[in-house]
């Protein structure tokens, strides 16, 4: 049951971005996006990773898709044919199969399976993804955390010193 | 993992209505294009110019804000889940996180990048 849905959600990431990159419209490009962005939400969600999965939805489906299409509408790609050079296809196939093969090879070579850590799988199940992840943001990674927004406030203090004309 | 059974049921009911609904109408409907039905429907007025315009960057400042107040939330997700456990130092922690990102706030509010005008 838990491989159907895996085979399913993976079935529909690979063609929905397989769609994403050959429409001609940006703007259905970023919704076949948004059909990815789920999709790979869902296979978070297969991996007991669930605040991975809501982060996937809320700020990659719903803010920077947003973004992505504010960023289609300024800079209003009109021209048509720039992805049509079949030099760049021959470009692109190459590069992407050299990195496929290097990912195999790793992959195959490298003992993937790490140690084990103090959070497993039990207790994953017993407390939730999130729970475990908040505690131990909030407590041992306290630092980092309000660091964070630090960084928001300096992303945002630039983008309206960027935008704004005075 | 079971508790995800029902999303997943709603997701698929939820294709299927728009799937089906879309195709019965393509089987069903009389097909008899012409020019002025497939125009552009405008308010009724003649379209002036194409719908793909340059926009003011004033929707990309407000999309960035988005961006990053959306990313805050995300950080008050865990902590509410997990606020049982952290207690009131986890309280104090969000409230120093809120505070620092207020600051940001009144400085959009100030700059004016909040305004239409």
């Amino acid at each position: 049951m838990e491989q159907l849905g895996f085979y399913i959600l993976a079935f529909l990431a690979i063609i929905s971005s397989i769609f994403m990159i050959t429409r001609e419209n940006p703007v259905h490009s970023a919704l076949w996006m948004l059909l990815t962005f789920f999709s790979v939400a869902g296979i978070f969600v297969q991996l007991n990773a669930e605040f991975i999965a809501a982060i996937q939805v809320l700020v990659y489906a719903g803010a920077i898709l947003v973004l992505y299409l504010f960023v289609v509408m300024l800079l209003n790609p009109k021209s048509k044919g720039f992805i049509r050079i079949p030099f760049r296809y021959v470009l692109g196939i190459v590069a992407s199969f050299v990195i496929f093969v290097q990912v195999l090879l790793t992959l195959q070579s490298a003992n993937v399976i790490g140690k084990a850590g103090v959070y497993t799988q039990e207790a994953y199940k017993q407390y939730g993804n999130v729970k475990l992840f908040g505690y131990e943001l909030f407590s041992n990674y306290l630092v980092p955390f309000e660091v964070v927004s630090i960084m928001l406030l300096v992303a945002m203090i630039g983008a309206i010193v960027l935008a704004k004309k005075d | 993992m079971s508790g995800y059974l029902p999303i997943a049921l709603m997701l698929v009911i939820a294709a299927l209505i728009g799937l089906i609904s879309i195709s019965v109408g393509f089987l069903i409907r009389p097909r008899k294009p012409e020019k002025v039905k497939l125009s552009v429907y405008e308010c009724g007025m003649p379209e002036f110019s194409d719908a793909r315009q340059r926009y003011n960057v004033r929707f990309y400042v407000i999309a960035m804000l988005f961006v990053i107040f959306d990313v805050e939330t995300v950080f008050l997700f865990p902590w509410a889940v997990s606020f049982d456990v952290l207690g009131l130092f986890g309280l104090i922690e969000m409230i120093v996180f809120i505070i620092i990102l207020v600051f940001g706030y009144f400085y959009a509010w100030k700059k004016g990048a909040l305004e239409w005008a």
